[in-house]
């Protein structure tokens, strides 16, 4: 007799490793498009905030046309869309490798940068105009003065945020299983459709989701607790 | 693009309709629209239950919405597909298990907007009315909420963007709302999925941009109306 709930299927065997593989390709993705999003979102935020207005709608342009297409459009379209324009030979050798999850990790990378870039944008603009003026009188160039004076004070009001929206990338990665990445949500229907016990399945899942939200929340709480905004 | 856009307007605007179920980009509205209007009035109890000066009331809501925050939609829909059905005794169909993951995803969103709202109306307002005899219940209902209420009408309109988003994700479970419909044009067609994805996009793009703008010009006319009273 199977009992209720069969905790040893997730603690044991074939399924407990389709899980927990799942689980360590969620967190990949979340870690890899982390890395790559945010220098791409505070160079995003830097042409937003730049003197030339070219630069500045292009900067627009792109935050806009990204933060108001689903996710799971982006998904789609990196996977079954975007490989169509590449030459042949480098499709090819694409599709050799796991195109699933470089189309998963381009989407969430863009996505997530388009979010963030909008806080680091808020954080810096945050920081007093005279900072920066201040910066420029004692000779320090645009670039210079961005990065030794008004960056560093920014990042301190950005870091909360910052850490709102990993919180976010990390729920956004269960989209990538639309597009067939072995990830947790994946894995867990795998598991469900192999062995019909929907509701270990998905409690596994859940508990890895909620987890490591609650993670990711707690350390956005101490942050703020140990590194309180100075008034300024 | 052209001959693309003039063979399948129609199943792209409304699917197989008439001479089949509603698909397409109005049963993504249709959607979004009744996911909203049903996950108010449920944010709306949960907010005030946040708030509210009970620990018996405030600590299991306080729970739930964590719990809901901290889950991806798609593990939501995931339970509301395997576990509708048994709950309520009868099969349901994608369409109101899309909804109903909605409406409990939402409101719980909706409910820390209604909270912040509450916060942020400040205490002398709600001690004001006691004073004068209103009970809880009345000081919420009377002098609290249609305040909130008239503040909170950007963050509807952007919740609501959000919403239109999320109906995405019922391409995972069958539903022929747009994204499902664009998939399935793009497995008649074959030859043009860059075409296609970019134009369910664009669909996207000038739908939530346009709504977004909209709350951006309603935020900015309240705080001049706000600006307005503060100086007469």
């Amino acid at each position: 007799m199977t009992p209720l709930f069969d905790l040893d299927l997730l603690l044991t065997g074939t399924y407990h490793d389709w899980l927990v593989a799942g689980l360590i390709t969620s967190l990949s993705l979340t870690g890899i498009s982390l890395a790559l999003a945010l220098p791409l979102a505070i160079l995003i935020a830097l042409i937003r905030l730049s003197p030339v207005k070219v630069l500045q709608w292009s900067g627009f342009a792109f935050v806009e046309a990204i933060r108001n297409v689903p996710l799971l459009a982006h998904m789609l379209f990196w996977y079954f869309g975007a490989p169509e324009l590449l030459p042949t030979a480098l499709r090819e050798w694409l599709y050799a490798r796991n195109i699933e999850a470089t189309s998963a990790i381009i989407a969430l990378t863009l996505y997530t940068a388009a979010y963030m870039s909008e806080d680091v944008r808020s954080g810096i603009r945050s920081i007093p105009g005279q900072q920066f003026e201040a910066a420029r009188a004692l000779g320090f160039s645009f670039v210079a003065s961005m990065r030794l004076v008004v960056l560093p004070q920014a990042l301190r009001v950005t870091i909360p945020p910052l850490i709102s929206q990993t919180l976010n990338l990390w729920k956004d990665t269960s989209i990538a299983t639309v597009i067939g990445v072995a990830e947790l949500m994946y894995q867990a229907a795998k598991v469900e459709s192999a062995s019909f016990r929907s509701f270990e399945a998905f409690a596994f899942a859940s508990a890895c989701y909620l987890g490591m939200s609650l993670l990711i929340t707690g350390a956005a709480g101490w942050y703020q607790g140990r590194f309180p905004v100075r008034a300024a | 693009m052209i001959d693309l856009i003039d063979t399948y307007w129609l199943y792209f605007l409304v699917g197989q309709y008439p001479h089949g179920p509603l698909g397409g980009l109005a049963l993504t509205l249709i959607l979004a629209v009744l996911g909203l209007l049903f996950a108010f009035p449920l944010g709306l109890v949960f907010g005030i239950a946040r708030v509210s000066p009970w620990r018996c009331v405030r600590w299991p809501v306080s729970a739930l919405i964590q719990v809901v925050r901290g889950t991806p939609l798609l593990m939501v829909i995931f339970w509301a597909y395997f576990f509708l059905p048994s709950l309520t005794g009868q099969n349901t169909d994608q369409f109101w298990t899309m909804l109903t993951a909605l409406v409990v995803f939402d409101a719980a969103y909706l409910a820390e907007i209604i909270r912040a709202g509450i916060q942020g109306i400040g205490k002398g307002q709600t001690e004001s009315a006691r004073s004068l005899g209103f009970s809880y219940l009345d000081a919420m209902r009377l002098v609290i909420l249609p305040q909130v209420v008239r503040n909170m009408l950007p963050s509807l309109v952007n919740q609501f963007v959000a919403t239109i988003k999320e109906t995405s994700l019922g391409y995972i479970i069958g539903l022929t709302e747009v994204s499902f419909i664009a998939t399935q044009i793009n497995t008649q067609v074959l030859t043009k999925p860059a075409e296609v994805y970019l134009l369910l996009g664009l669909t996207y793009f000038i739908l939530c941009f346009g709504l977004s703008r909209f709350a951006f010009w309603l935020e900015r006319h309240h705080q001049q109306r706000t600006l307005a009273k503060a100086h007469a």
